[in-house]
């Protein structure tokens, strides 16, 4: 096997931007001051993970996660965590929907998704879907005010 | 390994046998089809494929009821089906035998009908540690609903049973072991003939849990002792749907029915029902007719090639797998017991299994990945998952050889380029 031929599709599954953030994942700490707390669990995969929030004047101020997954459900994270810290907590739902609709349905025109067009190719491996939004949906869960959510 | 079945040294060679599969010639994503999730489901041969249409197109009627032609000769083949399965279980009566819908169904049976009839305020149900949990939850259920008490024995690093452990958790309040023959995470195969011995000599029942033992290696229920034994068809090449529940005679006879429906009652009035004798009293409603009819055809192609045989063949890929495995740095074997069946579960540093999975899926080869409704096991080895291939009589060692180039190329995926 020579250096990328023969990756394939798979290369659009794992790009180096999950990678790097699968081995050094953003924000990955706990948070003891933080106002919305949320836990994620996949019980088939059995990743984990908890979302940690800080919002004031409708904005989200800070945000970290701790937990285990695979890559794409820790890379999916760490990313998220990037893309809604300093934006309006609406802004933040918004993105979530079309973030979905990203890797599941048709994609929102004319939307920038930035850094996290990577998770794109999760489109071609519906089994994965549900890790790369794990963390969106904890995500929303803690704004919602707290519990876990699951995804299958 | 235990290889004692096999003349050292003889290669048995079932490579005939891959063409009588026809899912086996698809490609998958482009790539041949390595197909290695056979402790998940196996793939069916065209005999068995073709049981099964032709009962459609040729017997199909209700069974037990009809005083029509097709409703007789369909509860003939059914029955007969029944028979088949007592001979290759070697129970002693034919009544022994329940239809099911799988190993799950046939555990559930045991725990509704007679486990929870039976069992007091402080008995035990002793299962082990390396259960699947179709062989740990309905005993919880049974614990919740009588106050018995569930007990485990434990496992060493290896996935072996601990039988010092053993001893000490079997006793006089022990009503019940329940435990698995193979490893569905581990692979290991249990010695289950003394534990079972041990077992009746407190005055306990015992269910065995055949789902993985059937398809690779002859089993004979008079010649274990168990009083249950449970299994699934589709493990066996046959349907999914249909599965197995062998009890002895007399218990089976004294245990109240635990679904009421049509099939199972004697007489109904509104006041009160008698019910059929068993087994039919346990068969409630219209079973898989077709599904028992191409179990019996599963069955008689795998007595036809040999349990013994094929047993050989898949320990010979096993000990091909782990060599392979063994000399790639970063993977970890989970499960090395002395006497394994034919799993692999691995765990590679710095990928998780699903990620291991889905980049041996992009090369056709299919393997689970995950807790395999296993998940003490996993805690136990403080993991999430692994990553797990099974083998089946029509694998090779082209398949083997693909799952450890897959697993390489992950390693190299993730390893090195930045």
């Amino acid at each position: 096997m020579s250096g990328h031929e023969g990756f394939g599709d798979l290369r659009e599954l794992y790009q180096e931007v999950i990678f790097d953030h699968n081995r050094q994942p953003r924000n990955f700490h706990s948070m003891a001051d933080a106002d919305h707390v949320a836990e994620g669990h996949n019980p088939l995969c059995g990743d984990q993970l908890t979302v940690y929030l800080k919002v004031a004047d409708g904005v989200v101020q800070d945000v970290s996660f701790v937990g285990h997954g695979c890559a794409i459900s820790t890379a999916s994270a760490s990313l998220m965590t990037e893309a809604v810290k300093g934006r309006p907590v609406e802004e933040v739902e918004a993105l979530f929907r079309d973030f979905h609709a990203l890797l599941t349905d048709v994609p929102p025109e004319g939307r920038d998704f930035g850094k996290l067009e990577v998770l794109a190719g999760v489109r071609e491996f519906p089994a994965r879907v549900k890790c790369a939004t794990l963390a969106w949906h904890t995500l929303h869960n803690a704004l919602e005010g707290g519990g876990t959510a699951k995804t299958e | 390994m235990n290889m004692n079945e096999v003349p050292a040294g003889a290669a048995v060679d079932l490579s005939a046998h891959a063409a009588d599969f026809p899912i086996l010639s698809r490609p998958v994503r482009g790539k041949r089809l390595a197909y290695l999730d056979n402790a998940a489901t196996t793939q069916k041969p065209e005999v068995v494929i073709e049981a099964e249409r032709r009962f459609y197109r040729e017997s199909n009627a209700n069974i037990h009821r009809g005083v029509h032609w097709l409703s007789q000769h369909a509860t003939d083949l059914y029955e007969g089906a029944r028979e088949r399965v007592r001979s290759f279980l070697n129970a002693a009566r034919v009544e022994e035998i329940v239809f099911t819908r799988g190993t799950t169904e046939s555990i559930n049976l045991v725990a509704q009908s007679w486990a929870r009839n039976t069992l007091q305020p402080g008995d035990e149900i002793l299962i082990t540690a390396m259960e699947h949990h179709s062989n740990i939850v309905p005993w919880q259920f049974v614990c919740e609903q009588t106050g018995a008490v569930l007990k485990v024995v434990p496992i060493n690093d290896a996935g072996e049973l601990v039988l010092d452990a053993f001893d000490e958790l079997l006793g006089p309040r022990t009503r019940l072991l329940a435990i698995t023959e193979v490893s569905n995470a581990l692979g290991t195969v249990n010695d289950v003939a003394p534990l079972i011995r041990r077992a009746r000599a407190v005055g306990a029942r015992v269910l065995v849990d055949g789902a993985q033992a059937v398809a690779h290696m002859p089993v004979d229920v008079r010649a274990l002792g168990c009083d249950f034994y449970a299994f699934s068809g589709h493990k066996l090449y046959g349907p999914t749907g249909i599965g197995v529940l062998y009890a002895r005679h007399e218990l089976l006879q004294a245990m109240p029915p635990w679904q009421g429906g049509g099939s199972m009652i004697e007489t109904v009035s509104f006041e009160r029902s008698t019910f059929a004798p068993a087994p039919q009293r346990f068969e409630a409603g219209t079973p898989h007719i077709a599904g028992a009819v191409a179990l019996a055809t599963a069955i008689d192609y795998v007595l036809e090639i040999g349990l013994e045989r094929i047993g050989a063949h898949e320990h010979a890929l096993l000990a091909r797998a782990t060599a392979a495995v063994q000399a790639l740095p970063g993977v970890r074997i989970i499960g090395t017991a002395a006497h394994k069946a034919g799993v692999l579960s691995l765990v590679v540093d710095g990928i998780h299994p699903h990620d291991l999975g889905t980049i041996l899926d992009a090369d056709g080869v299919a393997i689970r990945a995950g807790h395999h409704c296993a998940m003490p096991v996993m805690t136990r080895y403080g993991i999430p998952g692994t990553a797990r291939a099974s083998f089946a009589l029509y694998n090779n060692d082209e398949d083997v050889d693909a799952l450890v180039r897959a697993i390489r190329k992950a390693q190299d995926m993730f390893g090195g380029r930045r």
